[in-house]
C-alpha cells in the first residue's frame, strides 16, 4: 500500500472502512450517551449535596478523569470474562462490552465537569430558584436544562476521550475483524503489520471525523446560545 | 386555598449575625396591607439582608418572622426581585413561562397569562430575545414579570431602579405602582429618598442593622424625629457603613 | 436533547450482539492474523458452512489463557508443549496438527554479527550474544517467544546470566517486534508468514533460515464443553473439521503472498 492507500480506500468507498468508522462512532456515541444519562444527574447531585466525605468524592472523580483506558479495559475484561462475575452474560468480545468499557472510562469526566458546571450555575441561580419555591428535583432539572450548552461541551470532552482510546476497546473487544474492530484498534493493527502509511491514513480519517463532530457541536452551541442566551 | 396570605408580615426581635458581624440587630416591625412600605437607609444598613429574611431565603439567627400567621418559609404567593436579578439562559418568554409553571399555572392557561404579563411589563416585542442579552432596565422588567407571575400578595423589591436611566426608572415605577394599586403589598428597599416619597406609604429607616425610625412617609419627611434620619436626608450619610 | 435515536442505537447494539447466533470465537495468534491467512480462509468457510468466525489475535500464551478462562470456543495456536498441557489439564478436548511454517532469524542488512546465510541457528545466536549485537525478543509468552527461548536453551547460553543491554525484551506482538528491530538495527526471531506480509521491511533481511530447529507447528483445539457449558461445540467442531479436511488443507496451501506459500498443511488423515 503506497502513501495514498488510505485515501484510495475512501475514494473507492471501501465498505470495510465504512464499517469500521460506523462501528467506532456507534460505540463511542453510545458510550457518551450512556455516560451522559448517568453522569449528568450524578454530577448535578454531587453539586448540591453535602455529606461527609464529599470533598474526597470530588477529588476522586477529578482524579479518575485520567483513568488509564487499559486499566478500565482490564477491569471490564475480568468482570465480563466467562470466569468473571458477569461471565454468564456472554458479553466479552462484543460491541456491548466496548460500550460498557468506554462508558466507565468517560463517566468521571462527565461527572466531574457536570458537577463544576452545575455548582457554578447553582451559585448564580440559587436565590432566584429558591424564591420560586423549586423542589430539589425541580432545581436539578432546571439547572441541567440551563447548563445544556456547557454540558454539550462536557459530552464532547467525553466523546474525544472515547474515540481516541485504544487500550480498553482492544482488551474487551478483541479487535475482531468486521465485528469489534474500530478506528483505533485498526490503526494499532496496521502499525503492527508494518503498514505505516495505511495506519497514518486511518489516523487522519479519525482526526477528521473528530474535528467534524466538534465543529457541528460548536455550531449547534453557537446557534443555541444565540437563540436562548 | 384563597385563605393563605402573607400579611401581616411580623418581624419580632429579628437578629442576623454572620462571620462575627451583626448585620441586623433586634428588629421588630409589622408589615400590613396597604400602600408600599420602603426600607430606607444608607449602604450597609442591612436592607437587603432584611429583604432576604422577609422572603424566607434565610433564617434569622435570633428572633422570628411570620407571614400571615405562618412561620413556615415556603414562598407561597410571595415573590422577590433582586437588586441584580439573574436571567435564566432562556428567552424572555422562557423566563416568564418558567416562573408561571413554577407558580402552578396549568399549561392550558400559560399562553394567556404570559401575554398579559408581557403586556403589563411592556416586553411583548422582546418575547423571543435571549433574556441575558437585554439591557439592565429590560432585565428588571423580566424579573418583575417573573415575580408577578406568582400573583403575590407580598412583593419584595431590592433597589428596583438602581443603575437605570430615567426612562427605565419611570417604566419600572409604573409597574410597581400598578401592582400596588391592584392590591399587592410591596416592601421595597431603596436609598433614593425621592423615589420613596413618590411610591411609599410608610418607611422603615435602617442604619447599621438597627431600625432607627418607623413612620408614615409624609410624617418622615415633614418631621423626621432622629438626627440620623435628618442627616441621611441631607445626603451626608449615604455611604456610611 | 434527542434521546430516541440514541437509545435506538444502544438497543441495536445490544440486539446485534445477541443476533450473532451462528458464530464462534477463535483465540489465535498474531501470526495467523497478521499474515492475512484468516482474511482468506474465513470467508470461504463462511460461504460453505454459514458460520461466522470471530478471531481474537493474541500471543499463544495469552490465547491459551483466554481459553482457560472459557472465553473462546476454539484455539488455533503454535506452541505444541503448552497446547498439550492445556488439553491434559482438561481445558481442551483434543489437539490436532493443522499446518506448519518456519521461523526465520531476521537481521539488519549490515549484519553486525556476521551470521548472514548461515543454516545453523544455534551458532548464529552464540555469535550474536558474544558480539553483543542487539537482539529483540517478543517477551510476551507467545509461541514465537517460547520457540526463541527454547533455541537459546539449546545454545547453552544462560540468558538469565548473560542478559545485557544487547537483549531487549519488548513484551509486544510480532509486528511491533519487527518495527522495533528495524528501528534498533537488531536481530529478531519471526515466523515466516508475518515476515513475508510485513510491509515495513526496508533495511531488514533474512539472516538465518532452513535449520530444522526453526520448524513452527500450528495446532487447533476445541475448548472443553464439559468444563465450559457455553462452548459452541457443534460450530466449533465444524470449523476444526473443515480446517483439517482435505478441502480446508488445500485452501491453506493455496494462500500465497508475493507468490510465496505461507503455511504448509500437515493434518494427519
Amino acid at each position: 500500500m503506497d502513501d495514498a492507500g488510505a485515501w484510495r480506500l475512501i475514494v473507492s468507498a471501501d465498505p470495510a472502512l465504512y464499517a469500521i468508522v460506523y462501528l467506532s462512532l456507534k460505540i463511542s456515541l453510545s458510550a457518551v450517551l450512556a455516560a451522559g444519562l448517568i453522569g449528568f444527574p450524578l454530577g448535578a447531585l454531587l453539586a448540591f449535596s453535602s455529606f461527609p466525605g464529599r470533598g474526597a468524592v470530588i477529588v476522586l472523580t477529578n482524579a479518575l478523569m485520567g483513568l488509564p483506558p487499559v486499566v478500565v479495559g482490564l477491569c471490564v475484561f475480568l468482570a465480563l470474562s466467562r470466569s468473571g462475575p458477569l461471565g454468564s452474560l456472554g458479553l466479552l468480545f462484543t460491541p456491548t462490552a466496548m460500550i460498557i468499557a468506554q462508558t466507565i472510562l468517560i463517566m468521571p469526566i462527565i461527572i466531574a465537569l457536570t458537577r463544576q458546571t452545575i455548582e457554578d450555575l447553582w451559585g448564580e441561580y440559587r436565590n432566584e430558584l429558591l424564591a420560586m419555591g423549586l423542589s430539589p428535583l425541580g432545581r436539578l432539572i432546571a439547572l441541567l436544562y440551563d447548563a445544556r450548552i456547557s454540558l454539550l461541551t462536557t459530552l464532547l470532552a467525553g466523546f474525544g476521550r472515547a474515540a481516541a482510546e485504544v487500550g480498553a476497546v482492544m482488551i474487551v473487544g478483541g479487535n475482531i475483524e468486521g465485528f469489534t474492530r474500530t478506528m483505533t484498534t485498526a490503526i494499532a493493527l496496521e502499525t503492527s503489520k508494518g503498514d505505516l502509511p495505511l495506519a497514518m491514513g486511518l489516523g487522519l480519517i479519525l482526526i477528521a471525523i473528530v474535528i467534524a463532530i466538534n465543529a457541528s457541536t460548536w455550531l449547534l452551541g453557537a446557534f443555541a446560545r444565540n437563540r436562548m442566551g | 386555598m384563597a385563605a393563605i396570605t402573607n400579611l401581616p408580615l411580623l418581624l419580632r426581635n429579628v437578629t442576623y449575625r454572620t462571620g462575627g458581624q451583626t448585620l441586623l440587630d433586634d428588629i421588630s416591625a409589622t408589615i400590613s396591607n396597604g400602600a408600599p412600605t420602603a426600607i430606607l437607609g444608607p449602604n450597609g444598613a442591612g436592607k437587603s439582608t432584611l429583604l432576604h429574611l422577609a422572603m424566607g431565603l434565610m433564617a434569622p439567627t435570633g428572633g422570628w418572622l411570620s407571614w400571615g400567621g405562618r412561620t413556615e418559609t415556603s414562598p407561597i404567593r410571595r415573590a422577590i426581585v433582586f437588586q441584580k436579578p439573574v436571567m435564566l439562559r432562556r428567552t424572555v418568554r422562557g423566563n416568564v413561562t418558567f416562573a408561571l409553571s413554577q407558580a402552578g399555572v396549568p399549561s392550558k392557561e400559560l399562553e394567556n397569562r404570559l401575554q398579559s404579563l408581557l403586556q403589563r411589563v411592556d416586553l411583548v416585542a422582546l418575547a423571543d430575545r435571549p433574556a441575558r442579552r437585554l439591557s439592565g432596565g429590560e432585565q428588571k422588567r423580566v424579573a418583575l414579570a417573573r415575580a408577578l407571575a406568582r400573583e403575590p400578595d407580598l412583593l419584595l423589591l431590592d433597589e428596583p431602579t438602581a443603575d437605570l436611566d430615567p426612562a427605565a426608572t419611570r417604566a419600572v415605577e409604573q409597574i410597581i405602582a400598578g401592582a400596588a394599586a391592584s392590591g399587592t403589598k410591596i416592601l421595597m428597599v431603596s436609598h433614593d429618598a425621592a423615589q420613596v416619597r413618590r411610591l411609599a406609604g410608610d418607611i422603615l429607616f435602617l442604619v447599621k442593622g438597627r431600625l432607627r425610625e418607623s413612620a408614615p412617609t409624609t410624617k418622615f419627611f415633614s418631621e423626621t424625629a432622629t438626627p440620623l434620619a435628618q442627616s441621611f436626608l441631607r445626603g451626608d450619610l449615604l455611604t456610611e457603613a | 436533547m434527542k434521546l430516541f435515536p440514541a437509545l435506538a442505537i444502544i438497543a441495536m447494539t445490544l440486539t446485534s450482539a445477541a443476533a450473532q447466533e451462528k458464530s464462534i470465537t477463535v483465540a489465535s495468534t498474531t501470526s495467523t492474523q497478521d499474515s492475512g491467512l484468516f482474511s482468506y480462509l474465513l470467508p470461504i468457510f463462511k460461504a460453505k458452512m454459514g458460520i461466522d468466525v470471530k478471531v481474537i489475535a493474541q500471543g499463544t500464551g495469552q490465547a491459551l489463557d483466554t481459553g482457560r478462562r472459557g472465553d473462546a470456543d476454539v484455539l488455533f495456536v503454535h506452541a505444541k508443549p503448552q497446547e498439550e498441557e492445556f488439553v491434559a489439564q482438561g481445558f481442551g478436548v483434543a489437539r490436532f496438527d493443522v499446518m506448519y511454517n518456519d521461523f526465520v532469524l531476521i537481521g539488519p542488512a549490515s549484519d553486525p554479527a556476521g551470521v548472514m546465510g548461515s543454516k545453523d541457528i544455534s551458532g548464529a545466536l552464540v555469535k550474536i550474544q558474544s558480539q553483543g549485537a542487539p537482539f529483540v525478543s517478543r517477551g510476551d509468552k507467545s509461541g514465537t517467544h517460547m520457540a526463541e527461548l527454547a533455541l537459546w536453551k539449546e545454545t547453552g547460553i544462560d540468558l538469565g546470566a548473560m542478559r545485557g543491554s544487547w537483549y531487549r525484551e519488548i513484551g509486544q506482538g510480532m509486528g511491533a517486534a519487527l518495527n522495533t528491530a528495524k528501528a534498533m538495527q537488531a536481530y529478531v526471531l519471526a515466523d515466516r508468514g508475518t515476515w513475508i506480509s510485513f510491509k515495513n521491511r526496508d533495511g531488514l533481511t533474512i539472516a538465518v533460515e532452513g535449520d530444522q530447529r526453526l520448524f513452527n507447528q500450528y495446532g487447533i483445539i476445541l475448548a472443553n464443553p464439559a468444563k465450559f457449558s457455553w462452548v459452541k461445540k457443534e460450530a466449533g467442531q465444524a470449523f476444526i473439521d473443515y480446517v483439517l479436511s482435505q478441502e480446508g488443507q488445500r485452501t491453506i496451501a493455496d494462500y500465497k503472498m508475493e507468490g510465496q506459500q505461507l503455511f504448509f498443511p500437515n493434518a494427519k488423515h
